[in-house]
């Protein structure tokens, strides 16, 4: 398919073009963030020491003191048939704005109630009609199979979206290894459940209405697309917490909720999955929930979306949302003969 | 009666304003620090409606306050705190149209007319603007009796501001329904103590009550 098919509000180049260029290094990214930090303050007359000022903040009860969530750095290749020729979200907001409510329900949250979310030890299970169920601990989701970066852009179905390079492994390259049955027609995922630690799950008021654990799933064929992705890291490091930390799916062309989080269970079945948006409100969340432009949520538009980058308030941009998010070469003959507008 | 002095009551009223003011200021301060989170627009919006919303709760309790604790300089405030409304609101509208839609005119005519609880919210702030337009002394003067049944309105809009929160969240309906508790809790409590019904219920003989609205 021609580049030109991929329209948008912004600079249009060829799917194959080199992003490196365009991509900011995040060291100097973070340098630029800091004088731009230090601007702000110092224009605000606020030029206090660090200490005063977190203290500052700590009054109002916005941050706490308490250990950041320890992420590593990881060995990986990049896989450059999953580039995406758009500018990278930065790191620091890629981290810091998050639906997981898990950890609570505004976008800062997950921040601020995750850093002490332990995931050593972590079991993730593959069981149901698979030849050899397997279960990884925490050491085997970065081992047991050769990790690649991949560029992708994910919207979310509030309509706003980031483009994150995450390191991880196809879905199917670990459903191969547990071995699919020939009676399989689903795939259904977990989330944790420990309402020690998350607290979203214990009150009711923090974690949205929703009925934990969070459960999604997919159709096989879904599962089986090469861009199915679980990611155990993004911008080369380990997951951090609010992120999904250790081990989450990754499916660019479907809004962001299905991208499911801290994942303990995979489950191969023969019939589709109930799934936590759609238990809640079918009306506005399907199971499919592929990203179509044509398809407006009931209560908001879906036909453009906020572009989350770099930069301030006015550096966002409003662009045209894609089909499949763009990605209607690799999936839109996985829908062939479904109706869209029915099955959203 | 608790009575105040003017110098007393300009002071209250100084409170009042640096109450109403410190969010805005606290929110310049998170958002030059890069604190309030990886997508301030969104931020911003919210925090703003928020502000609205909190003020529209201190407008509706001024009256029952005053008459609760006898403090009758308290209902000096009122103007303010309803300008502060507006003020909350305006913020909140002009961040969703400069930060969310990016100024994009034909976005803002097609959700206030697609989503309903953007229409929604769209009738409550021009109907807040209406009330903060009449809310000059020669203006309400000027107006009359129509004065007070403009005004009226902040009853609508006690119920439908919370309404247009409820509607706009993806399943956090909580917080939104104590607003609306709260605040149709207080229109109820008008209700039992407005003038009118005290006075059907004190002479119940069904006579016709002179008219008179209670503020």
């Amino acid at each position: 398919m021609a580049a030109s098919n991929f329209k948008r509000g912004i600079l249009q180049k060829p799917r194959w073009s080199i992003r490196e260029n365009q991509v900011t290094p995040e060291a100097v990214f973070n340098d630029r963030r800091a004088i731009i930090k230090a601007l702000g303050l110092g224009a605000v007359g606020a030029s206090l020491p660090g200490q005063v000022q977190a203290g500052l903040f700590d009054l109002f009860g916005e941050s706490k003191a308490q250990d950041p969530f320890v992420t590593k750095k990881l060995d990986f290749s990049k896989n450059s048939r999953f580039e995406v020729n758009e500018l990278l979200t930065p790191e620091n907001k890629v981290i810091s704005h998050n639906n997981f409510y898990e950890f609570g329900t505004s976008k800062t949250d997950p921040l601020d109630n995750a850093q002490g979310f332990n995931v050593n030890p972590w079991q993730l299970k593959i069981d149901g009609l698979v030849d050899k169920p397997i279960t990884l601990n925490f050491d085997d989701l970065t081992g047991i199979l050769p990790l690649e970066e991949r560029i992708y852009r994910l919207r979310c179905v509030e309509a706003w979206s980031m483009v994150i390079p995450w390191v991880g492994f196809s879905l199917g390259s670990l459903l191969k290894l547990a071995g699919v049955k020939s009676s399989a027609s689903h795939i259904a995922f977990e989330t944790l459940y420990d309402p020690e630690q998350m607290p979203g799950q214990k009150s009711r008021l923090m974690g949205g209405g929703i009925h934990y654990p969070y459960v999604e799933g997919l159709t096989l064929a879904e599962a089986m697309n090469d861009l199915s992705f679980l990611a155990v890291g993004l911008y080369g490091k380990t997951l951090p917490a609010q992120n999904g930390a250790p081990i989450r799916l990754v499916v660019p062309w479907k809004y962001g909720f299905k991208s499911i989080k801290s994942i303990v269970r995979i489950r191969v079945l023969d019939k589709q999955p109930p799934t936590s948006w759609n238990q809640l409100a079918p009306q506005e969340y399907g199971f499919y929930a592929n990203v179509n432009p044509e398809v407006d949520h009931p209560r908001w538009s879906q036909a453009s979306e906020r572009r989350i980058g770099e930069g301030g308030l006015f550096s966002a941009k409003r662009i045209a949302t894609l089909p499949f998010n763009g990605y209607q070469e690799e999936v839109a003959s996985l829908y062939s003969g479904l109706d869209l507008h029915r099955n959203y | 009666m608790l009575r105040l002095s003017s110098k007393q009551i300009l002071l209250m009223k100084t409170v009042f304003h640096l109450l109403a003011i410190l969010p805005i200021v606290y929110l310049t301060l998170l958002v030059l620090a890069d604190k309030a989170g990886g997508d301030p627009a969104q931020y911003i919006i919210h925090y703003t409606g928020m502000g609205a919303l909190n003020s529209l709760v201190a407008v509706m309790l001024v009256s029952p306050l005053a008459k609760a604790l006898r403090f009758s300089a308290l209902m000096q405030t009122r103007r303010l705190l309803g300008l502060y409304v507006f003020f909350y609101a305006c913020l909140h509208v002009m961040s969703f149209f400069a930060f969310d839609l990016l100024f994009a005119w034909d976005l803002l005519i097609q959700e206030v007319i697609k989503r309903p609880y953007i229409l929604l919210g769209a009738v409550c702030f021009l109907l807040l603007a209406l009330l903060a337009i009449t809310s000059f002394a020669k203006v309400r003067r000027k107006m009359g009796r129509r004065w007070q049944q403009l005004h009226n309105s902040i009853y609508f809009l006690a119920l439908a501001v919370p309404v247009h929160f409820y509607w706009s969240v993806k399943s956090e309906i909580i917080e939104p329904i104590v607003y609306i508790l709260i605040l149709a809790g207080l229109l109820i409590w008008r209700w039992l103590k407005s003038p009118k019904r005290q006075r059907k219920s004190a002479h119940f003989s069904g006579r016709a009550a002179t008219k008179k609205i209670g503020a």
